[in-house]
């Protein structure tokens, strides 16, 4: 009896929690809408599925409490019924199935025109690469990282020598256009991920891994760290910035080049 | 008929003489399971302390001061790892499996019960590893239960030196033990089963523990090499997972492995031990509603096709923990699809369960509130399951506390409070005595609604986009100041039904000593474990000859029936209809 009374005041309870809940989703900056979209389509399909069974639960509960000289019917089972129960949940499961696999067949197909960015995770912080005029990121190896080679690019590679180097966890990015974000890490697993962007993968040591989105608004955003990468995982943070075209630019021709940071090196040492 | 002399041969009974031999080197499957359960439930306790640790830490930052970092990694994962292994897998199977077993197919004992003891004192042994690396330098492993590779062995991981190496051996330690366990509970199901108990007349818990089991002996092994794989790499150099990184910014000299090769062993593993927790918790709560329902389980032929389909199943969904893993994308479509298509069998479950309470005669004992609080809990669990196999729409909510709350509610919250139902409901037959059910009720209340308290609110924050494994979230420009209201009021919540479980404890230890006596049979159920002639169950169970079955274990509310309730076995008379199922 109080236990059918309590389900339904949880049941309303939950309702009233989700409506008045000041802990939602962030104003999205990306284009992954569709995202957002399946994720409406997915509440409002368990949402009602939790509303009606628990209520059905919590009555059922209550009509058939015990009371003297009542008795449980005999019905071991009713299969007319049952089929039509999994006939329903098949198409409930198809209904939020078919815009979650639409919004992932987007989610990993990146356009032709996407600009590339590489962000590099190392225990605990980020730092971003931009393949430079010849539009080509240079090859990397982990025994090419020292001192005054962060990055690990092979200096023997020509492809490398205009790459744009970004120290210091902040990367700005041109807004309405599509950018590849090609993820490796020199350390261990990270995982890039921007909450208001929706988009989030991991950085794998020894493999490329890679995001695409169009950033929608301007604004500062914060990177989180969601793979847990050691202790300090929840320190490493980094910010992306969207700026239009030209703040953009303007950025980022203030970064060296890995040339420059070579030619710079090696005249602090002497050599000639 | 599947019908043996095995189960009849009493020979084989090795009955003990001494204290020692009865208590402590045990082959009877009842004292094996007590002490597999209290083995378990002592674990369970360290894990709960750990977890109120860590919710301190998490409403109020910085309160206490050992709690560093460090130490709160270490918290999670130890945490993490009792809970799954150490308490859940070893209470379900060791304990419940255990004591239910021989019990509910009418066997004397399980069908090797050296082995079974053996199983018992390799599971000990485990358990004292695991809690050996509280001990050793560095302390215990902090890479999080999934013990990914490459942070699992490398510095910047607390317990990367020792405590890593001993959750490595525990874990292959523990493997062992259940390999002998769970073959046992397999040949005894298969094997031993008494004259007439057909599969499709044993009662759900067998089916559900019965499949679990399968599932564990294939699953386990997956989890094993890779423990193997990784203490090599960590120990001689080798690199099954670790490719040529930097570590501290100091080359390793590992090259060429790869982490998510792990992360795919882990993982078919890991989801199939999600159904190895959640299966027995299914066929242990459909026993408890029929029989405080008093109406047969509705759907029985459906129910145990969907135990059977769901843990087939479960081999073909590992890699949705993986999405945003960097595995090949276009494994996506695949996990997600079957992912969701397991909720069909898992739907008609809790269908099931509800139209049992249909028209049925529900006397709101305490088993039957933790049974109706766990039908409540699961299709919380189940459905935000919905949203995190939908592959993008997990995009977003995967690795934040939409995950925290969605694992705690469906394999956290629910298979604890299907064992709360299951120790209240059988702990008549195990004691001989009864409880206090006043108490039992308040244990229930608390634990119920304070569950939801902590659970309910972590989802909301998932979905602001708040990521689990945070020691502090700091200062984060999208997260409101609230936000930490809401980690307060869950740490005060986590605190009050963290102790409230002392209610449960001095209920159960209290009534074991002065506890009225119990009736044989309280809640009037039909199964064999209530037919027994002595209550507790004697070693041997049966006296001098096995009960003979001739129904199946559902005969509740029988129309003409004189009672509500028709033990297995009892044989068929013109009162009571008999149904071959
Ligand atoms: C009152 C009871 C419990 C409380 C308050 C609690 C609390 C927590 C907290 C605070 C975390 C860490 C979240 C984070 O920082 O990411 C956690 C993680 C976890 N808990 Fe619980 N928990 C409880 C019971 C359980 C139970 C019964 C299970 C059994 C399945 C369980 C399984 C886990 C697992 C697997 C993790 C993940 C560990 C990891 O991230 O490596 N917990 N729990
Ligand atoms: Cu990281
Ligand atoms: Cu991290």
């Amino acid at each position: 009896m109080r236990i059918a009374i309590v389900i339904g005041l949880l049941v309303i309870g939950s309702l009233v929690f989700h409506f008045l809940s000041p802990w939602r989703q962030t104003p999205i900056a990306s284009n992954w809408g569709e995202i957002d979209n399946a994720l409406t389509i997915t509440f409002w399909v368990c949402g009602a599925v939790f509303v009606a069974l628990n209520l059905f639960l919590a009555y059922s509960v209550f009509r058939f409490r015990h009371r003297e000289g009542h008795k449980a019917t005999y019905e071991p089972e009713n299969m007319a019924l049952e089929r039509r129960l999994t006939f329903w949940t098949a198409l409930g499961i198809v209904v939020m199935l078919a815009p979650g696999l639409l919004a992932w067949n987007k989610y990993i197909s990146v356009p032709q025109d996407a600009r590339v960015v590489e962000a590099i995770g190392q225990q605990w912080q980020w730092s971003f690469r931009f393949p430079g005029e010849d539009g080509v990121l240079g090859a990397v190896a982990t025994k090419h990282i020292g001192p005054d080679n962060p990055f690990g690019l092979n200096p023997d590679d020509p492809w490398g020598h205009d790459d744009i180097l970004v120290e210091g966890g902040e990367v700005h990015l041109p807004i309405d256009q599509p950018v590849k974000i090609v993820l490796r890490s020199n350390d261990v697993l990270h995982n890039f991920y921007v909450p208001q962007f929706r988009a989030k993968m991991d950085l794998v040591p020894g493999m490329i891994t890679y995001i695409w989105l169009t950033p929608i608004r301007t604004g500062t955003f914060e990177i989180l760290c969601a793979e847990y990468c050691g202790v300090g995982h929840y320190v490493m943070r980094g910010y992306v910035v969207i700026d239009e075209e030209a703040a953009f630019e303007a950025w980022l021709s203030e970064f060296p080049t890995y040339g420059q940071t070579r030619v710079i090196a090696a005249n602090e040492s002497g050599a000639p | 008929m599947t019908y043996t002399t095995i189960a009849e041969d009493t020979r084989a009974l090795h009955h003990p003489k001494t204290w020692v031999g009865k208590y402590v080197w045990s082959q009877d499957h009842k004292v094996i399971a007590v002490q597999y359960s209290l083995t378990a439930i002592g674990v369970g306790l360290v894990a709960l302390v750990l977890s109120g640790l860590m919710r301190l830490q998490l409403g109020f930052p910085g309160m206490i001061e050992f709690i560093t970092p460090q130490a709160y990694y270490q918290f999670v994962t130890m945490h993490g790892m009792i809970m799954v292994i150490y308490l859940l897998t070893a209470l379900l199977l060791g304990g419940f499996g255990n004591y239910m077993i021989p019990l509910m197919v009418g066997a004397r004992d399980m069908v090797f019960p050296y082995v079974n003891m053996l199983s018992y004192w390799v599971y000990l042994l485990s358990v004292i590893v695991l809690m050996a690396s509280f001990f050793v330098p560095g302390g215990p492993t902090g890479a999080g239960w999934t013990l990914y590779p490459p942070q699992a062995i490398t510095e910047g991981t607390p317990g990367a030196s020792w405590g890593i190496i001993l959750m490595l051996a525990s874990l292959g330690i523990f493997i062992v033990a259940f390999t002998m366990g769970g073959l046992n509970y397999v040949t005894t199901v298969l094997q031993a089963r008494t004259k007439g108990m057909t599969l499709m007349r044993m009662p759900c818990t067998v089916w559900g523990i019965f499949v679990a089991t399968i599932l564990g002996l294939l699953a386990f092994p997956a989890l094993l090499v890779a423990a193997v794989m990784m203490m090599l790499d960590r120990v001689i150099g080798t690199s099954f997972f670790m490719p040529s990184i930097i570590s501290m910014g100091e080359p390793l000299a590992h090259s060429g492995g790869s982490p998510i090769l792990f992360q795919h062993l882990f993982w078919f593993f890991g989801h199939p031990e999600v159904y190895i927790v959640a299966l027995p918790a299914f066929g242990i709560v459909s026993d408890l509603i029929s029989t405080h329902a008093r109406k047969n389980i509705f759907g029985y032929r459906m129910m145990v096709w969907a135990i059977i389909i769901i843990g087939v199943l479960s081999f073909f969904v590992w890699a949705h923990h993986m999405y945003v893993s960097g595995m090949n994308p276009y494994f996506g479509f695949f996990f997600a699809t079957s992912t969701l298509i397991i909720a069909v069998p898992t739907a008609i479950k809790v269908y099931n369960w509800v139209l049992t309470l249909w028209q049925g005669d529900i006397h709101l004992r305490t088993p039957m509130l933790f049974a109706i609080g766990f039908i409540f809990t699961f299709i919380h669990g189940g459905l935000t399951g919905l949203f995190l196999g939908n592959v993008s729409v997990d995009v977003p909510l995967s690795d934040t506390y939409f995950v925290v709350g969605h694992f705690h509610m469906v394999m956290g919250v629910s298979p604890i409070l299907v064992v709360f139902g299951a120790i209240y409901h059988w702990y008549p037959k195990i004691t001989g005595r009864m409880w206090n059910a006043t108490l039992g009720q308040l244990h229930f209340w608390i634990t119920f609604l304070g569950t939801y308290v902590i659970y309910l609110p972590m989802h909301y924050l998932g979905l602001l986009g708040v990521p689990r494994r945070y020691y502090e979230m700091g200062e984060t420009e999208f997260v409101p100041a609230s936000a930490q209201w809401a980690n307060e009021a869950i740490t005060i919540a986590a605190l009050t039904v963290g102790v409230a479980q002392l209610i449960f404890f001095y209920n159960m230890i209290s009534s074991y000593f002065r506890g009225p006596k119990a009736d044989p049979n309280p809640w009037g159920a039909t199964s064999l474990e209530w037919q027994t002639p002595k209550t507790p169950p004697e070693h041997g169970n049966w006296g001098p000859t096995l009960p003979t079955v001739y129904r199946w274990a559902y005969d509740y509310s029988v129309p003409g029936a004189a009672q509500d309730f028709i033990p297995q076995n009892v044989p068929p008379d013109g009162a009571a209809r008999d149904r071959d199922m």
